[in-house]
């Protein structure tokens, strides 16, 4: 161990004192202090659009600060790029990995080093790189291209690559948000080896159980205000976190009324589909969702699940299998015969996919019902029709937005996820397709979507919920089903974290038992 | 109609398309599409020939003109990168406003007599390997040897040296090359000029080389396309496209040999008495490049290939950072 064990009181790393940070119309960090000690692992909690990754970035050097001053290791700091802060000890790890896919692991790690100088003797720096991830329990192997590994080892480059550049504090901006359960436990034995030889980690989240399980401290963030700074997370309890979090009591159990299975509405035998680099996305994959049923799919992002969405939709095309809605066959119809059958979406990309950003609340909610009278009146859109069509609509889903003729791309996300709800639900669907419809959206957008899901399945429509949140699946779904590299492992009905867990890394539902016993060994 | 000499001019041919393929691989690997090789190559075959006319020192010429194309082609790196205008209508209109400037300067050039030109050199012992021999390395052109000596030292530079990682990063994802400190904008800057400074050797390659003279847009005619259509064929690899090169450059060659001779194959030669035939093995490189730029502009298609993920697409740093 290169340093020795900390004498009390501990020693600060990080100071951040009265940060502020406006961005046009948002103040994201009004007065915000901060401070890490040495050796902690220390949570920063907050929903999102708290300022969370504000603050962080302005730690990193993304963001200059407006106002409030920085130490780091006691001497004031003013960071004007990434590599400055990389230069000061302190790297980060941001949600969306700035990995290069088409290289490999040490090609990555070597990036923008001024070492080596032109020739890149490979084989030299890939030993010390092997060396680096087996002192911190990184597993992965440095001559893998990038695109060839699991987002868990994805993951793992990125800690490589800022442990590599001597980064002695590591920001972790929503690390969990893109793993399985086993991973997770992974990245935490990980963490707590890295702390423990005397690095210092802040560990950006929104996830409760995630704060109390792996942090030594919590700082929780709401509004751009700081509402707890640097307290012991043993002293916490969840509720008390998201009181802090969300400034009021928050309700974690959804009123759900019994299920009530009716006939099958989807039916999906043996699909097969490309995804967009041309490698096979869907292997076989078959499923059943029944009428007044929400149907969860679980699974580790890119493991066919938008390609699934995007094949009973109709915006991809399957290579074999059928998909059959009521009994019809629309495998590879267009988008609008799944529309006639009752199929709606709510794509993932809420402002490319699921919106026309620059056109009105109006022109967004219409995109459904223009062909039809009142509103179609021959070939002539009757204007007046449409307008009081869209503000029942505003009225009824609660959208809060200047007016009908405001262009979607001001409105907030949840406001936005409601003009696509408000579209989707009221063409009366027999079908749901749901892909992440509460990400990124904040607690009470959160509930208001999940009721208007459980309220289309008590009407009876079938639902298929995809989501990478395990929480909302296991809260939402009536049975959960597990997808992994384009094949359905297995269902679960009751809930069992720990199955939904393992099938996700691909143990099939009949091989769970003997996993279970190993593990126990 | 001997295949050897067809070998042997297509070498010698396929030398242009190769620099200007080269090229335009480089700009491509850093991200930016330039469509206007053409014209570059162009203003390059018209300032090489100039120059050489006025000095009479060929190698001045090629020197000035790569600078010039290479000067010209950062017009489209401005419009591209820091106005982050599309790439593909930057391109072209670069390729417009190069064709018009060398038509107009060039007017009268073709009646400028006699020029020094680039001096041919047989290599010995080489020369003396049977096929190969005579294909590669008798009489060539001094800028054909430079051609076998860049295409290795490209595919090198590409794929085995820092600079080259970070000219493939800045191509594949400049977001994870900026987070890094790597200076996204300089260095496609940089390569869309290298792009420039080869396509300027094309050119001059062409007047002062392989086809002498200035014979207004026919002195390119229309082998800028060809390269960027190589390109894609190539898989933005350095050594497939010395073989497309020169397997076109062939091509060409054969067009003039096969209406040679009356018999072909102990049959009465089609292209001997009917010229249109001629005119369809003429016109097939063109069709090629049409085929693949069509195909190669599906994005599905140039993924499977093994595109740079992020060309076309100008970097804008994110207002988040991300």
């Amino acid at each position: 161990m290169d340093q020795p064990t900390p004498s009390s009181p501990a020693e600060i790393v990080v100071q951040m004192c009265g940060i502020v940070k406006h961005f046009p119309g948002v103040l994201a960090n009004d007065h915000v202090d901060f401070e890490l000690r040495k050796g902690e692992i220390h949570a920063l909690l907050g929903e999102n659009g708290a300022g969370k990754s504000t603050l962080m970035n302005i730690l990193a050097g993304l963001y200059h600060p407006d106002g409030g001053s920085i130490l780091v290791n006691g001497k004031p700091v003013s960071f004007s790029s990434p590599r400055q802060a990389i230069q000061a000890g302190i790297g980060m790890i941001h949600q969306h990995f700035m990995l290069v896919p088409s290289q490999t692991v040490a090609e990555n790690i070597l990036l923008g080093l001024d070492e080596p100088r032109f020739f890149m003797q490979l084989s030299k720096y890939e030993q010390e790189i092997a060396k680096l991830s087996e002192r911190f329990g990184l597993k992965v192997d440095p001559r893998a291209h990038v695109w060839q590994l699991s987002v868990g080892e994805q993951q793992r480059v990125e800690i490589l690559k800022m442990l590599y550049r001597g980064a002695n504090i590591l920001i972790m901006d929503e690390p969990t948000a893109v793993l399985a359960p086993t991973e997770v436990d992974e990245l935490f034995n990980t963490l707590r080896a890295m702390v423990a030889q005397g690095k210092s980690i802040i560990f950006i989240s929104h996830k409760l159980h995630e704060v109390s399980q792996i942090a030594d401290r919590v700082s929780v963030l709401r509004r751009g205000v700081s509402t707890a700074s640097g307290v012991e997370t043993r002293s916490m309890t969840k509720t008390d976190l998201a009181r802090l979090m969300v400034g009021r009591e928050v309700i974690f159990s959804l009123e759900k009324n019994p299920c009530q299975p009716g006939k099958v509405v989807l039916q999906l035998e043996d699909l097969w589909a490309e995804n967009d680099k041309g490698l096979k996305a869907l292997r076989g994959l078959s499923l059943q969702v029944r009428q007044g049923e929400i149907v969860g799919l679980a699974g580790v992002a890119g493991n066919g699940q938008r390609e699934l969405a995007d094949v009973i939709t109709g915006l991809r095309k399957a290579e074999k299998g059928r998909v059959l809605v009521d009994g019809d066959d629309i495998t590879n119809r267009s988008v609008k015969t799944g529309i006639h059958h009752g199929v709606s979406h709510i794509p993932e990309d809420r402002t490319h996919v699921g919106s026309a950003p620059n056109l009105s609340v109006t022109d967004n909610v219409i995109m459904k019902k223009y062909k039809h009278a009142p509103i179609a009146r021959g070939w002539m859109m009757n204007a007046i029709a449409a307008t009081n069509y869209a503000s029942e609509l505003k009225q009824a889903y609660e959208i809060i937005a200047p007016n009908l003729e405001t262009p979607v791309r001001l409105l907030s996300g949840g406001n936005l996820q409601r003009v696509i709800l408000a579209r989707e639900i009221s063409s009366q669907p027999a079908l749901m397709i749901a892909m992440q419809p509460t990400r990124g959206l904040d607690v009470g957008a959160i509930e208001g979507v999940h009721r208007l899901l459980l309220a289309q399945r008590d009407a009876g429509a079938a639902v298929l919920l995809i989501s990478e949140e395990l929480e909302e699946l296991i809260d939402l779904s009536d049975r959960v089903v597990v997808i992994y590299e384009g094949a359905i492992m297995g269902e679960v009905a009751n809930g069992n974290i720990q199955h939904i867990g393992l099938m996700m890394t691909g143990v099939r539902q009949d091989q769970l038992a003997d996993h279970m016993e190993a593990a126990h060994e | 109609m001997d295949p050897i000499i067809i070998l042997q001019a297509g070498v010698s041919t396929g030398t242009v398309l190769l620099f200007a393929t080269l090229g335009e691989i480089f700009a491509e690997r850093a991200g930016v599409l330039n469509l206007g090789v053409e014209g570059m190559m162009l203003i390059g075959a018209m300032s090489a020939y100039s120059i050489a006319v006025y000095t009479g020192n060929p190698w001045l010429g090629l020197l000035v003109a790569m600078i010039v194309a290479g000067l010209f082609s950062q017009i489209h790196a401005f419009i591209s990168i820091t106005l982050q205008a599309d790439q593909v209508v930057s391109g072209l209109s670069l390729g417009f406003l190069a064709t018009g400037v060398s038509l107009v300067l060039g007017e009268g050039l073709s009646k400028a007599g006699t020029i020094p030109l680039i001096p041919t050199y047989t290599v010995p012992l080489l020369s003396q390997i049977p096929i190969i021999g005579p294909i590669f390395f008798t009489d060539q052109k001094v800028l054909v040897y430079l051609g076998y000596l860049l295409v290795p030292l490209c595919y090198y530079f590409i794929n085995h040296t820092r600079p080259g990682l970070h000219l493939r990063s800045v191509g594949e994802y400049p977001a994870a090359a900026d987070s890094l400190g790597i200076n996204v904008y300089r260095l496609r800057y940089l390569y869309v000029f290298v792009g420039g400074l080869f396509a300027g050797l094309a050119g001059g390659t062409i007047s002062l080389a392989i086809s002498p003279g200035w014979f207004s847009e026919l002195t390119t005619s229309g082998q800028g396309w060809i390269a960027i259509g190589l390109v894609i064929f190539a898989q933005w690899n350095p050594i497939r496209a010395a073989f497309g090169s020169y397997i076109f450059g062939a091509l060409r060659r054969l067009v003039l040999d096969i209406q040679g001779p009356t018999m072909i194959f102990g049959l009465a030669n089609p292209f001997y008495y009917n010229p249109y035939w001629g005119f369809f093995l003429q016109m097939l490189p063109y069709a090629f490049t049409i085929i693949v730029l069509v195909i190669g502009s599906r994005e599905a298609i140039r993924k499977r290939l093994g595109s740079p993920s992020a060309l076309g697409v100008p970097y804008i740093r994110g207002e988040r950072g991300l």
